[in-house]
């Protein structure tokens, strides 16, 4: 442990702002990187289904 | 078809976009696994045990973002580049595949480097933007990115689009080392001997530890993207054959 | 048995008379030749890269101090951009009218064709502006010592700049927009032609030696000539095949 109190720990010696703001972005890029392919995914089966649905007449 | 027996067998199995799927599908969990368990811990190592620079201070706990992120957009960068000559050589389809996804996760994470390394330049050069050798380089890396995505979306053929970027990728690896030697060198001449972020004498274990583990788990996140992207790839490409109707309907 | 090989010429004196280039000078003297029939194309890199000079002055500062010291940078960048204009229209007129179909179909070694292609280029585009360039060197203050340095900088960049131009003219021909696109492209592979061509320019007016810069800017052009050609060639065959 290199702090003694939680609040140091987020003053992080003056530079919270620039640390927490990187880790920050870095959680924004990481999770839209996997959120992006995840949803494109269940559109892509959405749309697939349908079209399937569309090109097969009712048996 | 079978008279070049030198490649092992996985390589031709890779060619085949189904058991590629199949087989990525196995894969996923145990690297979104060890992505969540690395970054989580390599996190909280570099955020509340990792020693504060006695320099820098605490701003000194950006490298655990900048350095992964930086060495994963240049070997993001390597990896399209060689699946985009696998696609060219072999015609493989697949590798195609893996080279398009890529170029938007390499794009993300250059962006990241250059974010944190900006936001560390605040308190340690005291602008959010120095030209310093390896931001530009960095820089450039991320125009090079640009490019192929602009490339990629301007042709519509898949397979046209796709040799093509194969083609600029490859003259772009060609250029990295020259681009990354030219402007060390520019850097060299205009400022000299000023404090560089990432370049230390000796680290101590305990602050390059927690950094290997983040440079890990970035890998893995890495793999969990790019499979991810290249399982949407496959189905979109794929999604006449039957095995993809199947996993639709299914 | 010597008279029914087909294909074979009469005798010599016929061969001789109807003389055949090879594969590198009949596509650089075609190029020439219809480059020359059409002179705005020829003259509009020119000017484009005068007022890009006059811009700095209006645009910043027209104190000769300040101009004499961003003048390599200035006439660098300038001569990048011309070129880079230029740079669309290499193989669009031959993808149009079917020619370059022709060129890839045709048995000579590609390899030569689109090495005679690019020195047409150049001898068009960045030989006039290495000529030029030292008016605009007057234009902008730069020291007279400089000069020697800019006009052989450019000499060895500007052939590197059509090179590596090239391959982004021959990635986006298939394209119905390819002009912005070239320079997304193009932009970021220019960048170490710029640094030791600018400074090598720098590097003259300082009374530098500049034997370092010319070898690097020629290494770059060597490297450019050996490999460029073959990534021009692939992507080539791969925009007109697709």
């Amino acid at each position: 442990m290199s702090f003694e109190s939680f609040a140091e720990f987020i003053d992080m010696g003056g530079h919270g702002l620039y640390v927490w703001l990187s880790y920050a972005i870095a959680l924004v890029v990481i999770v839209s990187n996997i959120v992006n392919p995840l949803m494109h995914k269940r559109q892509i089966f959405i749309e697939q289904a349908r079209r399937l649905r569309r090109e097969k007449p009712k048996s | 078809m079978a008279d070049k027996k030198w490649m092992p067998r996985w390589f031709y199995q890779l060619a085949s976009p189904r058991w590629c799927y199949d087989i990525t599908g196995k894969l996923l969990p145990f690297f979104a696994i060890a992505a969540v368990v690395m970054l989580v811990a390599g996190a909280v190592w570099a955020l509340v045990f990792a020693p504060a620079d006695y320099q820098q201070g605490n701003s000194f706990r950006i490298i655990y973002i900048h350095v992964p992120a930086s060495i994963l957009a240049q070997s993001c960068y390597m990896l399209m580049a060689v699946a985009g000559a696998i696609g060219l050589i072999w015609k493989m389809k697949v590798a195609d595949m893996v080279a398009k996804s890529c170029a938007p996760i390499g794009a993300t994470i250059a962006i990241l480097s250059l974010a944190t390394g900006a936001i560390w330049g605040k308190p340690t050069w005291g602008s959010w933007w120095v030209w310093d050798a390896r931001l530009t380089s960095m820089l450039i890396l991320f125009f090079l990115y640009l490019g192929i995505i602009a490339l990629n979306s301007a042709i519509e053929n898949a397979q046209t689009a796709a040799q093509s970027t194969a083609v600029l990728a490859l003259v772009g690896l060609v250029n990295i080392p020259i681009i990354k030697y030219s402007v060390d060198w520019w850097n060299t001449l205009h400022q000299p001997a000023t404090f560089t972020l990432t370049e230390r004498p000796a680290m101590p274990s305990e602050m390059w530890v927690p950094l290997l583990v983040m440079v890990i788990g970035f890998y893995c996140f890495f793999a969990v993207a790019m499979m991810l992207r290249l399982r949407n790839e496959i189905i979109q490409r794929e999604r006449r054959s039957s095995w993809v109707r199947d996993l639709i309907t299914g | 048995m010597k008279d029914t090989v087909p294909n074979q010429p009469a005798n010599n004196e016929m061969a001789s008379e109807y003389k055949v280039d090879g594969p590198f000078l009949g596509a650089l003297k075609r190029d020439l030749l219809l480059s020359y029939r059409r002179k705005s194309d020829l003259v509009n890199p020119l000017i484009f890269f005068l007022m890009v000079a006059t811009l700095f002055p209006l645009g910043v500062s027209p104190d000769p101090g300040f101009l004499a010291e961003v003048a390599p940078g200035v006439v660098w960048v300038a001569a990048l951009l011309a070129t880079l204009l230029s740079m669309d229209s290499l193989f669009r007129s031959d993808f149009e009218d079917g020619t370059l179909e022709q060129m890839l179909l045709s048995p000579q070694p590609l390899y030569m064709v689109v090495l005679a292609k690019v020195l047409a280029h150049w001898m068009l585009t960045g030989l006039p502006l290495t000529l030029l360039a030292p008016l605009l060197g007057v234009m902008l203050f730069l020291p007279a010592d400089g000069m020697s340095g800019l006009v052989i900088s450019l000499l060895l960049g500007t052939p590197t700049l059509s090179l590596v131009g090239a391959i982004g003219a021959a990635l986006t021909v298939g394209l119905r927009k390819g002009g912005v696109l070239i320079s997304l492209l193009v932009l970021p592979l220019y960048i170490p032609v710029l640094i030791f061509g600018s400074a090598a320019v720098q590097g003259a007016v300082t009374g530098l030696p500049l034997g370092g810069y010319f070898a690097i800017l020629g290494a770059m052009l060597s490297l450019g000539l050996v490999m460029a050609p073959l990534a021009i060639g692939a992507a080539l065959r791969i925009s007109v095949s697709g």
